[in-house]
């Protein structure tokens, strides 16, 4: 833990889920975040915005140690989900990911069937019993909003959904694991504006029971969906705070140039 | 320059139906059930055929898989998921010059190790020559189905806390089995034609071959008996030979083709 470097008092008292203190990214010597300090609220929606390459999905696949794979990459500062550090030694990043899903921007069913996609995360937790199985994946598919739409067809392939059926799809599939948090990295960016609208009214719906912390590059979607927006740009945060203020009335120049479409 | 292609293509195409029309036409005069059901005819006597030639060559194949098949398709998988650094460079390196070494050299090594210290000839012995001969093969095509696996699958498995082994076993194996099982039927082809490595490990037999542990007949080796004999009997049998050692070949290839292009359109 960080705490003597952290200067914001808030992180003590307030219901943070995810609290990020002087989180610095580097891939080799390219410096990708540069001590970025957030706090992501319990059963809020976070949303992340900035232009290409602003460090936004660096940051966000930090906070399921998703970045842990990647060849010569050095991650400094902490990041505590609950109190407890993730990047502690003694944090298995595999047990991390079943607390902290992750939806992403293209949307990647396995080749498998409806069924075994939604199950697949039980499945490899150990549940074997068929009734508890079926009752998952019907839980986890009407929470995506995708239960009346397949099913009758459950066990045929995924890959024959369409492409807004496949990412809530993916999104059930998260679910299914029952994780604490829902992080989703421009999950609607590739889907035409009524499969969006389903994800949106989902992503309200979700908010409810999970934590959500999105990235997109939608700035109206951003205004819908979430309560605290953040503004990245060049691996620094620049602003942080209540949506409606970060679009209206921000306090930086740079982010009212960046949410009035000035510049990005 | 478009004209050269199109002759270089013509010229590939050529050799090809060339090839098997002069087989067919040679060979198919000797083709009968007996070339698949009976053991060659002592010399001077007419008909027989290769029933021991056709099983030898299947058991050849079988212990080829048993050998070339875990060993290619376990290296493939590290190499593929475990290992971008050294270890992957100098193992594909390896590989790689394993591939080009002649098949000749294989034979006389396994000659050196398995045939003189047990004073025989054997199936065992041909067919271990031939499983070191796929593994390369068997070991990049596993490495190369694997690869075009996408990123994004084990993504979503290892974000669905699934822990690697889990993750490649359970996603990326599967997702790339089609590829790989045709990659492992094409190494098997590639071995099936090998003659000089059988030269000296299964040799040949003119009867069936009892067991794992003597000599044994095969297609290549009996083709190449038969054609520098002088007799116009065995000559015939020995196109016939050739065509159906084609055949199998080609069989396998189109095969794995068929495969591979159900794949591809159930992925878009």
């Amino acid at each position: 833990m960080d705490m003597a470097s952290s200067t914001l008092a808030t992180a003590e008292v307030s219901s943070a889920k995810i609290v990020v203190r002087d989180l610095t990214v580097r891939y080799g010597s390219t410096l990708a975040l540069d001590r970025v300090a957030l706090d992501v609220g319990d059963r809020q929606v976070t949303a992340l915005i900035g232009p290409s390459g602003c460090g936004k999905s660096t940051f966000l696949r930090c906070l399921n140690r998703m970045n842990d794979h990647i060849r010569n990459i050095r991650i400094d500062g902490s990041v505590s989900l609950d109190g407890v550090s993730i990047y502690d030694a003694a944090v298995d990043p595999v047990e991390l990911r079943r607390r902290v899903g992750m939806v992403f921007q293209k949307s990647n069913p396995f080749p498998k069937s409806i069924f075994d996609n939604v199950a697949f995360g039980p499945r490899v937790h150990g549940l074997r019993d068929r009734v508890e199985l079926r009752e998952i994946v019907e839980r986890s598919l009407r929470q995506a909003a995708l239960w009346d739409e397949v099913k009758d067809r459950l066990d045929r392939s995924a890959l024959d959904l369409s492409g807004g059926q496949q990412q809530r799809l993916c999104i059930a599939r998260a679910l299914a694991v029952e994780p604490d948090v829902l992080l989703m990295d421009e999950p609607a960016s590739a889907l035409d504006p009524i499969a969006t609208a389903k994800i949106e009214e989902l992503i309200h719906e979700l908010k409810t029971q999970y934590t959500i912390v999105i990235v997109t590059h939608n700035m109206q979607q951003a205004a819908r969906v979430s309560d605290t927006t953040a503004y990245f740009y060049l691996g620094r945060l620049v602003e942080v705070g209540p949506t409606e203020q970060i679009f209206t009335n921000p306090s930086r120049p740079e982010t009212e140039d960046y949410v009035t479409g000035r510049f990005g | 320059m478009f004209a050269a292609t199109v002759a270089a293509t013509a010229t590939v195409l050529g050799i090809l139906l060339f090839l098997l029309g002069y087989l067919v036409w040679q060979g198919a005069s000797a083709l009968s059930l007996d070339f698949f059901t009976h053991l060659p005819t002592p010399v001077g006597e007419a008909g027989g055929g290769m029933a021991n030639a056709l099983v030898g060559s299947a058991k050849l194949l079988l212990v080829a898989a048993v050998v070339g098949v875990p060993v290619g398709f376990l290296g493939g998988v590290y190499l593929a998921e475990y290992d971008g650094g050294r270890v992957a460079f100098a193992v594909r390196y390896a590989a790689d010059v394993l591939n080009g070494i002649p098949s000749i050299v294989i034979g006389i090594t396994v000659y050196g190790l398995l045939v003189v210290p047990f004073g025989h000839f054997s199936t065992l012995a041909g067919g271990i020559a031939l499983g070191l001969l796929m593994i390369p093969v068997a070991l990049r095509t596993t490495e190369e189905f694997l690869r075009l696996v996408p990123d994004t699958l084990r993504d979503a498995s290892l974000a669905l806390g699934a822990p690697q082994w889990v993750t490649v076993v359970r996603v990326v194996i599967p997702a790339g089995m089609r590829g790989i099982l045709t990659g492992l039927l094409l190494s098997l082809a590639r071995v099936a034609g090998e003659t000089a490595p059988l030269l000296f490990t299964a040799l040949s037999n003119r009867y069936w071959s009892p067991g794992w542990l003597q000599p044994t007949a095969s297609l290549p080796v009996m083709i190449f008996t038969y054609a520098i004999a002088p007799y116009d009997d065995w000559h015939r049998q020995a196109w016939a030979a050739a065509l159906v050692l084609l055949a199998i070949v080609l069989g396998a290839n189109v095969v794995a083709r068929l495969a591979l292009g159900g794949r591809s359109t159930a992925q878009t």
